[in-house]
């Protein structure tokens, strides 16, 4: 008796447009529908729109035509396209050893103990806070011929009897670009790795410690390997961001002197907008996509591997 | 061998007096537990004799030799930690072996030792695993194996068994026993757990505030407690403290307050004679209390009202409302009780224990 007792609550019957919602496909897809048009406007339209410019002969207020592969073959044997690509994977490559250690010295000395702890770790982000193009101003003060507080204290100490012409040898300018993205980047490696290191519990490398493994040791067999996930993660990004980077060049050098110092960005910028042959520009532009997709094929793989251990 | 002496240890943090002037005698193959409630300093001075934490003042020795300098690595200790602080990308034979690999043993010399150590932990089945695959008992003897491998001078244990459900607990503390009468090493023990430290310490010290309060054997602190503290701290139900003041009359001492009055044995009387007109604490283990019958006529009993009855099977514990205060009892299973009931309970009057109000000594 005690079930006819009871009340069944049913539900009223949903009107024929919700009904289609209940199926979990019908909401999936509009659930979706803000994301997709979101990334087709602003990613897939404009990479699949650079495709298709770059098969063409457009110029600045010519449409042009289909030309195949001619954009490509000619920047391949173009001696500037070569040098931007050589000076890209220099300027990456380096770069990216500098910050990583750097960064994870920093981040090891911000994880001990001492007085000013957080206003420390505040100020270590500063260079990453400052907007690049004003910093990259700052810097480019610093390394003018004329007026560069390097050369004064270089003069000063001694070290130097003539001035050095900092961003007029290309050379030294690509040095000196370097210097800058290694700056501006240290303070993401440090803080990023910071974070990670606190994940790492402080009993282990006492317990190696007691263990007999020495400061080296414990980093060696202890911090890194534990750290590696996140240092992963954080190359990841780097090494993304600095393959096509653009502000610091463009304001440092230009790409000067004699078109020495182009990355992939700068030089796609150049012939695409300065120049106007914006057919070409986007075929540079597209050479660097391979290299990028690689970079995150081969991170992302290992990274999932990482979390499937 | 393996003899640690502390000296007049200290440890200062900042402003804050961690540690105080402790000294501590540990013989050879000694099993010596540090327990007290938390904050009172026992981990801190674990750490120091695994020196992983400077010492303030004081010195350290092992086998003769001062060691405060000396790394942790140059102490021949061997620490087993709360959270075990296993190496979460090694396997358990690669955690065991490191502090081998790091003091370069040759190969078949680690591997020896590993089976052996895993033999004895009954862990041979683990060895490639990760600790991730492991349950909590099985880490904890991983890192005791981790510890065993190295066959160091003394075993430092913080906490070892506080993270493991209550079960395991005691199945492991049967074991580490088992393990140190096998092994023979010199351990020094630190948990907040009475019962613990009863059980598995040749010697037990007992702190509060940076302070040992008593060293001695676990039946030592159980019968003589030095203090108020230690009287509370070891024994479970903990023991009933009572203030009484003590009077005179007849020619023997009352000690009585608003709900009790006990003629005091001879023996306890004999010690009081000072404090007569004065108010001291009586304690009095619960189960030292028992529902009056007719055999108790010698002891001294009281009423009291039963509030809370807990049935443990085993035995009955009763929460009495007994004059102002509160006292527990720990009686027969078969005693037939209930809440509210009035009830006349005899004292094992040998077994009271008197403290002084102020300065909670034993008196």
């Amino acid at each position: 008796m005690a079930i006819a007792e009871t009340q069944v609550y049913m539900p009223p019957a949903p009107r024929p447009k919700l009904r289609l919602l209940e199926d979990e496909r019908w909401l999936a897809l509009v659930l979706l529908v803000p994301t997709l048009v979101l990334l087709g406007m602003f990613i897939a339209y404009p990479f699949v729109r650079g495709i298709l410019l770059s098969v063409t002969n457009s110029r600045v207020g010519v449409p042009g035509e289909f030309v195949g592969l001619a954009n490509f073959y000619k920047i391949f044997n173009d001696g500037i396209f070569r040098t931007s690509v050589y000076n890209t994977f220099l300027y990456t490559g380096v770069t990216t050893v500098f910050k990583l250690a750097l960064g994870l010295w920093l981040a090891m000395l911000l994880n001990r103990n001492f007085r000013g702890k957080a206003f420390t770790r505040a100020f270590i982000l500063l260079p990453f806070i400052i907007p690049t193009v004003l910093s990259t101003f700052a810097w480019k003060w610093m390394f003018d011929p004329t007026f560069s507080v390097l050369n004064w204290l270089l003069y000063h100490f001694g070290l130097i009897t003539g001035r050095i012409n900092w961003l007029g040898d290309p050379d030294l300018a690509m040095i000196s670009i370097i210097i800058v993205n290694i700056w501006r980047g240290v303070p993401f490696y440090a803080i990023s790795l910071l974070a990670g290191l606190q994940t790492i519990s402080p009993e282990l490398g006492e317990a190696a410690a007691i263990d007999g493994a020495r400061p080296w040791q414990r980093f060696w067999y202890i911090t890194w390997p534990l750290l590696l996930p996140v240092t992963m993660v954080v190359v990841l990004f780097s090494v993304i961001q600095t393959f096509a980077d653009f502000q610091i060049v463009y304001v440092m050098t230009g790409g000067g002197p004699a078109n020495a110092t182009h990355l992939f960005a700068t030089y796609a910028y150049q012939i695409g907008i300065g120049t106007g042959l914006l057919s070409e520009g986007a075929a540079i532009s597209l050479a660097m996509f391979p290299v990028l997709f690689l970079v995150v094929i081969i991170q992302l793989l290992y990274i999932r591997r990482v979390e499937v251990r | 061998m393996g003899q640690v002496v502390l000296k007049g240890i200290n440890k200062f943090y900042d402003s804050v007096h961690a540690v105080r002037d402790v000294n501590l005698q540990i013989r050879d193959k000694e099993f010596v537990v540090l327990v007290g409630p938390s904050g009172c300093g026992k981990t801190t001075t674990l750490r120091m004799i695994a020196g992983l934490e400077a010492i303030s003042s004081g010195d350290i020795s092992i086998d003769g030799n001062v060691i405060n300098e000396l790394a942790p690595m140059d102490r021949d200790i061997a620490m087993v930690f709360q959270n075990y602080a296993l190496y979460p990308h090694m396997s358990v034979y690669d955690n065991m072996a490191f502090g081998l690999k790091m003091r370069k043993f040759g190969r078949p010399e680690i591997e020896k030792r590993v089976r052996e150590a895993a033999d004895i932990l009954g862990i041979g089945e683990l060895l490639m695993r990760k600790p991730r695959q492991l349950s909590g008992g099985q880490r904890q003897r991983v890192a005791l194996g981790r510890a065993i491998v190295r066959h160091p001078r003394v075993f430092l244990f913080d906490e070892p068994l506080s993270n493991l459900d209550a079960k395991l607990r005691v199945q492991m503390r049967v074991e580490l026993k088992k393990l140190h009468l096998r092994l023979g090493t010199t351990a020094i023990y630190v948990t907040h757990d009475q019962v613990e430290a009863m059980t598995l310490g040749d010697r037990v010290v007992v702190m509060k505030d940076g302070v040992v309060q008593q060293v001695g054997e676990p039946l030592e602190l159980y019968n003589q407690p030095a203090n108020k503290f230690v009287a509370g701290f070891i024994g479970s139900p903990a023991m009933n403290f009572a203030a009484v003041t003590v009077t005179e009359a007849n020619g023997s001492l009352i000690a009585e307050n608003s709900g009790l009055r006990i003629k005091l044995p001879d023996e306890t009387a004999q010690r009081l004679r000072g404090h007569i007109g004065h108010e001291v604490t009586l304690g009095v283990r619960p189960e030292d209390l028992t529902v009056a019958g007719t055999a108790d006529l010698d002891h001294p009993c009281f009423d009291a009202v039963i509030e809370v009855v807990e049935q443990l099977g085993s035995e009955i514990l009763l929460d009495m409302k007994v004059g102002e205060g509160v006292m527990v009892a720990c009686v027969e299973p078969t005693a037939r009780v209930k809440v509210r009931d009035k009830l006349r309970v005899a004292m094992r009057s040998s077994r009271l224990h008197v403290f002084d109000a102020k300065t909670e000594a034993a008196i």
